[in-house]
């Protein structure tokens, strides 16, 4: 016989544990849903991966000639395209996931109501899918960065953690929309809105130097998009350092992924039967 | 091999069947409910929305043995199996599983129609619970089993439903979990690939590995179960050698003298405009009944209401033996003529009414289905074991003999002898 693991069956009551070595043991199938959501995003597109690389450039070319050239905003002496594609990067990773992962639980329904797996791998790894797209826009930030002859310090490392950050945020906020969502379809009608208000409460298509000191400085430098957006600039291109106000939007964003995390997991065993 | 496998101990799930019908519901629902809720104060919340699918469900499964479950649609099979696979979870009670579950609610169960056969087979392995080492080792074998071999790098969506079943079920079958929980994967695909999947699930048990097995094919039951439970209304009515317990829900389990009728709690939501009164077997004499002879017609009804019109509507029988092989289906407008008076059909209560011709059925007991849809768009409803009858066969041909006939027909087949010089 071989070593049988014992599997209890038990009604839930009330809070559960989070249980994250479940979500551990099933990494593979983590890779796996990852792997699908990338492999079919550009399928049947023309163009197909470039796309990656369209959205961005794009978005860059309609500020930098709405904001940069028409209405000539200040750039804190950065090319207006560097200075908006150092911005549409993060943002870009950060909303698409948003979107993404906040709808999954409810596009995955048919996988919800058959298969038994931990459900947070489904949030999760819509969040990680927007990594392959933000690392293909990456290579067209190098490019840009060569073409204006900027050239990269070790500042460019801090990268890394204010990616992580982003994906963090993305995800503690779909933790919460994916799992109302379920519930609420009205979440997902929400979502293009949250998405466009809060890219307007980011600096993406402005400096964050506009923003007057004060009590507005304040609300602003807690949106922890806004420290991103900043710390892109600040690492990539020398721009002003993100505020101080950073560390206090870590502290909100790890308040929400944990309240986050309890409240799918309290919403999970009920997913199955009403999605 | 006595060791428990499986120990279901009191298991009771309970439904809001108020919002299951409701379940997208908006804020908007929410608030105007809570506000009407809140302006209702004093009044005691009803407990009439609330639907027990199981209730103080309890029995064990030995290790390597293969369990059928048996029940009519809502008995509870369903939500048994989706409890135990931790789909879904329990109201009450608890279940101690000793070992790895693999379950088949669905073959194909995240297939992505843009991928390829090849790409499928790791995404659906990784999702039923497959390390990808395990996937890559049995990848040969798993292609082998499926016969699409020359199409495994084309994507899915341009395969027949055939080879899309084949392929799901191929992965599904090179699962190799302690305990393998199957619900209808065998209702799918053609009779050569039924039969491979019976082949392969017994091959399972063999091995010593625990099988659920829930299926509405008798014939399959029968083959691949020592072991049956009878599930009516959440609960377990017996738990006996499958050929007994089979022999129990086709005689007794659902059939009254002839006659199944509909009460409206036991109509799906789904099926509406469509909703069955009943389904009724008749003798040459006009009266209900439920053991007829063969020699004589016998006549099928079904009394149904629609709330509102509706296009390509089709309400037809099926008829199967007791052993699960269909023996025929039809429908109401199969005939040119009532096909083409009633394209739509209104809003009203009806009669179908059919004739089976003497001289046609052997002696034994069937088992009568129906089914409302219109093709290719919807099924209304559908229940392939409505009622059972039993068909006497004395006085058709051949009986001077008395030795058992095999086969569910037994047609008056004129024969001619002429006398041949050589």
């Amino acid at each position: 016989m071989p070593d049988l693991s014992t599997i209890h069956i038990r009604p839930t009551r009330g809070w559960a544990a989070l249980n994250l070595k479940d979500l551990w043991l099933y990494r593979e199938l983590v890779f796996f849903l990852t792997w699908r959501d990338i492999k079919v995003r550009y399928k049947q597109a023309v163009l197909g991966i470039a796309w990656a690389v369209l959205q961005p450039l794009l978005t860059m070319v309609i500020f930098s000639f709405i904001f940069g050239n028409l209405a000539k905003l200040p750039s804190d002496g950065i090319p207006y395209p560097l200075f908006s594609y150092a911005a549409v990067l993060p943002w870009q990773l950060f909303s698409s996931a948003l979107q993404r992962s906040s709808v999954s639980l409810v596009g995955n329904a048919n996988l919800l109501t058959k298969i038994y797996f931990p459900r947070l791998i489904i949030p999760f790894s819509a969040v990680m899918a927007s990594l392959v797209d933000f690392g293909i826009a990456f290579l067209v930030m190098i490019g840009l960065m060569i073409y204006y002859q900027v050239w990269p310090t070790l500042l460019m490392l801090w990268v890394i953690p204010l990616t992580l950050f982003a994906l963090i945020t993305a995800l503690a906020v779909s933790l919460w929309l994916s799992a109302l969502n379920v519930l609420y379809r009205d979440v997902q009608h929400m979502i293009p809105f949250l998405t466009q208000f809060w890219m307007y409460a980011s600096p993406v298509a402005y400096s964050a130097t506009l923003i007057p000191t004060g009590a507005w400085r304040i609300i602003y430098g807690l949106n922890p998009m806004a420290g991103v957006i900043q710390g892109f600039r600040w690492a990539l291109l020398g721009a002003q350092p993100p505020d101080i106000l950073l560390a206090a939007s870590i502290a909100i964003v790890l308040i929400l992924l944990v309240t986050g995390l309890f409240y799918f997991r309290r919403m999970e065993k009920t997913f199955a039967d009403i999605v | 091999m006595s060791e428990i496998a499986i120990r279901v101990q009191e298991v009771s799930k309970k439904y809001r069947i108020g919002l299951l019908q409701t379940r997208n519901d908006t804020l908007r629902d929410v608030i105007v409910s809570s506000y009407n809720r809140a302006t209702r104060r004093g009044n005691k919340e009803q407990p009439l929305n609330e639907i027990w699918a199981l209730k103080d469900l309890s029995f064990e499964v030995n290790q390597g043995q293969l369990l059928g479950i048996i029940g009519r649609n809502g008995a509870g099979k369903s939500t048994l199996l989706k409890i135990l696979s931790r789909v879904t979870e329990p109201t009450e009670g608890s279940i101690d599983i000793h070992g790895r579950v693999g379950s088949l609610l669905e073959v194909g169960t995240g297939f992505h129609p843009e991928l390829t056969g090849r790409e499928n087979i790791f995404l659906n392995g990784a999702i039923l619970g497959m390390k990808k080492r395990e996937i890559a080792e049995k990848f040969d074998a798993i292609v082998e089993f499926s016969e699409v071999g020359q199409f495994i790098d084309t994507p899915v969506k341009r395969y027949s439903s055939g080879m899309y079943l084949r392929l799901a079920f191929a992965v599904a079958a090179h699962l190799e979990p302690e305990i393998l929980v199957v619900d209808e994967v065998l209702a799918v695909g053609d009779a050569e690939f039924q039969r491979k999947c019976l082949g392969k699930m017994s091959d399972v048990a063999q091995q010593g590995r625990t099988v659920l097995f829930v299926s509405h094919n008798m014939s399959a039951i029968l083959r691949l179960t020592q072991e049956t439970i009878v599930l009516e209304k959440g609960k377990m009515l017996m738990r006996a050698p499958s050929p007994q317990a089979v022999d129990y829900y086709l005689s007794s389990g659902f059939s009254q003298l002839g006659e199944r009728t509909w009460a409206a709690d036991e109509i799906p939501a789904s099926s509406a405009p469509f909703s069955p009164v009943a389904l009724r077997v008749k003798n040459a004499q006009g009266k209900i009944s439920d053991s007829l002879r063969s020699t004589e017609p016998i006549t099928l009804e079904v009394e149904y209401s629609l709330s509102s019109a509706v296009t390509g509507l089709r309400v037809g029988v099926y008829l199967l033996s007791t052993r699960g092989e269909l023996v025929f289906t039809s429908f109401d407008t199969d005939e040119g003529e009532l096909y083409e008076k009633y394209p739509t059909r209104a809003a009203g209560h009806y009669i179908s009414r059919c004739t089976i011709p003497a001289d046609l059925l052997n002696e034994g007991r069937f088992v009568l289905g129906m089914n409302a849809s219109s093709f290719r768009v919807k099924r209304y409803f559908q229940d392939e074991q409505a009622l059972t009858f039993s068909v006497d066969a004395a006085g058709a041909p051949g009986t001077q003999w008395p030795e058992p006939r095999l086969g569910p027909i037994r047609p008056r087949i004129q024969w001619k002898i002429d006398k041949v010089k050589k």
